[in-house]
């Protein structure tokens, strides 16, 4: 596993926005990511769940370089994106591509199908980067929408004739027009009705094992996270509380908070239902517009000890492939 | 079981009349709610589940028409009534809460205006005493400092806190059921886990009968006695909640529990697994063929039949009829005929 070269690895990555009130200098701003390190390998999936608001959407926009980061580095395949701009950034970008939550707005209801799937390598031709023939490109369209299961006669149809299942398809083909070797998937399936969202979770795995993509999928339904990651990150208010392989994290969590999302995930069964056991946690997801001492979770955390409120817990390795940001696991230095 | 229903729907039909053609969102819905029962209505979207439930108020937009069938609470029909007199039993004794809690506050409006108004025009409560049972309410919705908190504005909750208000406002005239529509699908999954709590707890409290409408298996399956499993605007199958995970009997309700992805295999807070045991679930999940249909122009065949995996010549000539496996349930498929003895 570790001979393996590192696909993406992130260190230290904060994106601060600033809070505007009409002209003049910023009076505040928005931490929505706070300084997170984590890195992929090919062929694998990272998880990344949390509630509305704690920054794993602008994580993955901040990795494709979409938000500029405010600090840290974005390695992909070793090189570093922060530092890139223009047409040498959109070159190095190639090997990451990303599916958005909405397959409604994310697709432009003015092109067809076919255009849509063929824009990336289009761009990627004018900007000199790829050279892909008329005819290469028409049979590359063609090979892409038979392989996410969208017949090549829709190719003329605009967005609004397909629902919003095939839209999502739509969308992943397009994400893997030029090939790459990391798919950012924002909530790829939370739009979509429970029936068409097996189809499009299978759709992923079959596409992982036959392509070898790496995916970062972000979801805040843990069951969806489970059944897709290899390895999960919990995050909260812009940091990542608990980090670790798929299989522990949901055997075995360790952070208060892990444990309260997997305790009041509800689970489709009654009987279950009835006999278990719930962590209620009690307020609201703070926002996250000021920089806090301590534990970014310690107004909601049942477990909170003196000594997390002045104190930032950071993410250390609580067994083998298992870190954890929490004082209950390791002592304040 | 001697006493009536509380509410008694039967055989509804909302119908909408579009440009592209007719649109049969709801098509021979019926149930019946008892009192102090939790009904959930599942389904996806476009199966007419939401439409059922403004239909029992009659608030159906046009160009939408109730096109037959009747509404019984307490035996008198809901859907024949002059507009005042269904005016005085909507918000008063059934109340109704939406998904969207942003939208469905009016953002001008102090708490305290919005949630003293039904009250003044449904108990006849004075300002004063309207307002000390919002009060009342918010506290016991679990709106710490509700006193100062009824003075604000909306956009000053959190979606949790005004989803709160809501359900504050929904009870505050004690109605007899309370229908929520997705009440949590906005939210995120620690609120929604104290949401689903508070509604059950206090319509427990309040004796208060609920219809909630979801799209989540989970949240049926953590609160409602009963189910209903609603496909393409009508029931495709009903029965105690408990019965119908065990032994789903139509192929799409089969289908819909199968495709949803589980965490309680391994999560210690559901169930003891034996030590050690790290069992991973199938690789694949069970996944439902095809896409819902366009409920434009439906044809008289099962909706479900060409995503249906078990499908008869049968299912693509005639809707199937509605019969009873068991005490209290109901399927509508042609794999089940001889159960019925009869043919509706």
């Amino acid at each position: 596993m570790s001979a393996d070269p590192l696909l993406l690895e992130v260190k230290g990555l904060k994106m601060h926005f600033p809070v505007s009130r009409g002209f003049g200098r910023a009076p505040g701003w928005i931490y929505a990511v706070d300084g997170i390190d984590f890195h992929l390998r090919k062929g694998e999936t990272l998880g990344l769940v949390g509630e509305s608001g704690c920054g794993k959407s602008t994580t993955a926009r901040a990795v494709a370089q979409l938000h500029r980061p405010t600090a840290g580095q974005v390695l992909l395949k070793g090189q570093d994106l922060t530092r890139l701009e223009g047409t040498p950034l959109i070159a190095a970008r190639r090997a990451m591509q990303m599916v958005f939550q909405d397959p409604y707005a994310s697709l432009d209801p003015r092109m067809t199908a076919g255009d849509i799937i063929a824009e990336p390598l289009r761009i990627y031709n004018t900007r000199g980067i790829t050279h892909v023939s008329r005819q290469d490109l028409s049979l590359r369209v063609d090979e892409l929408m038979e392989r996410v299961g969208l017949s090549r006669r829709f190719k003329n149809r605009y967005p609004h004739q397909f629902s919003g299942g095939q839209r999502q398809r739509i969308g992943i083909a397009r994400a893997l027009a030029l090939r790459p070797e990391l798919v950012l998937c924002d909530e790829p399936v939370s739009a979509l009705d429970v029936s068409i969202q097996a189809q499009i979770l299978n759709l992923f795995k079959d596409l992982q094992a036959e392509f070898g993509l790496a995916y970062l999928f972000i979801a805040h339904d843990l069951a969806i996270i489970e059944y897709i990651s290899t390895r999960v990150a919990v995050m909260y208010l812009g940091t990542i509380a608990e980090l670790s392989d798929a299989a522990d994290l949901y055997c075995n969590p360790l952070h208060p908070y892990t444990q309260a999302l997997l305790s009041a995930a509800p689970i489709p069964d009654p009987k279950v239902e009835a006999s278990r056991q719930r962590i209620i946690l009690t307020g609201d997801v703070p926002s996250p517009d000021r920089v806090r001492a301590g534990c970014p979770f310690y107004d909601r955390c049942w477990k909170r000890m003196d000594h997390c409120r002045e104190r930032t817990p950071r993410l250390r390795e609580a067994g083998p492939g298992h870190q954890v940001a929490c004082f209950l696991y390791h002592d304040p230095d | 079981m001697t006493d009536d229903p509380l509410l008694s729907v039967q055989d509804l039909r909302t119908w909408f009349h579009t440009d592209e053609g007719l649109l049969k969102a709801v098509d021979g819905v019926s149930f019946d709610l008892k009192r102090g029962e939790t009904l959930g209505l599942v389904g996806e979207s476009g199966s007419g589940k939401s439409v059922t439930n403004l239909s029992i108020l009659n608030l159906v937009p046009p160009p939408g028409r109730i096109a037959g069938g009747r509404v019984l609470f307490h035996g008198q029909d809901l859907l024949g009534m002059p507009g005042g007199a269904i005016r005085a039993i909507r918000g008063d004794r059934i109340a109704m809460i939406f998904q969207d809690p942003m939208t469905s506050l009016n953002p001008f409006l102090r708490i305290s205006t919005q949630m003293m108004e039904p009250l003044m025009l449904h108990q006849g409560l004075g300002r004063r005493l309207a307002k000390a049972r919002a009060i009342e309410m918010l506290q016991l919705a679990g709106i710490p400092g509700a006193e100062r908190r009824i003075e604000q504005y909306p956009h000053q909750f959190s979606g949790g806190m005004r989803q709160r208000v809501m359900i504050a406002m929904a009870l505050s005239c004690n109605p007899e059921i309370l229908i929520a529509d997705e009440p949590t699908s906005a939210l995120d999954v620690t609120i929604q886990a104290q949401i689903l709590d508070l509604i059950k707890d206090l319509t427990q409290r309040l004796g208060t009968a609920v219809i909630l409408i979801t799209h989540s298996l989970g949240v049926v399956a953590g609160i409602c006695d009963t189910l209903c499993v609603m496909y393409a605007g009508r029931i495709v199958e009903r029965g105690p909640t408990g019965e119908v995970f065990e032994s789903p009997r139509h192929p799409y309700t089969q289908g819909l529990i199968r495709s949803v992805p589980r965490l309680d295999r391994k999560n210690q807070f559901v169930s003891c697994i034996p030590e050690g045991d790290t069992e991973k679930g199938p690789e694949r999940l069970a996944s439902i063929p095809g896409q819902p249909p366009n409920v434009i122009d439906l044809p008289e065949c099962c909706p479900f039949h060409p995503r249906c995996g078990q499908a008869m010549d049968l299912c693509r000539r005639r809707y199937p009829p509605a019969t009873e496996p068991g005490e209290g349930r109901l399927v509508q498929c042609w794999l089940y005929p001889e159960e019925a003895g009869h043919e509706r």
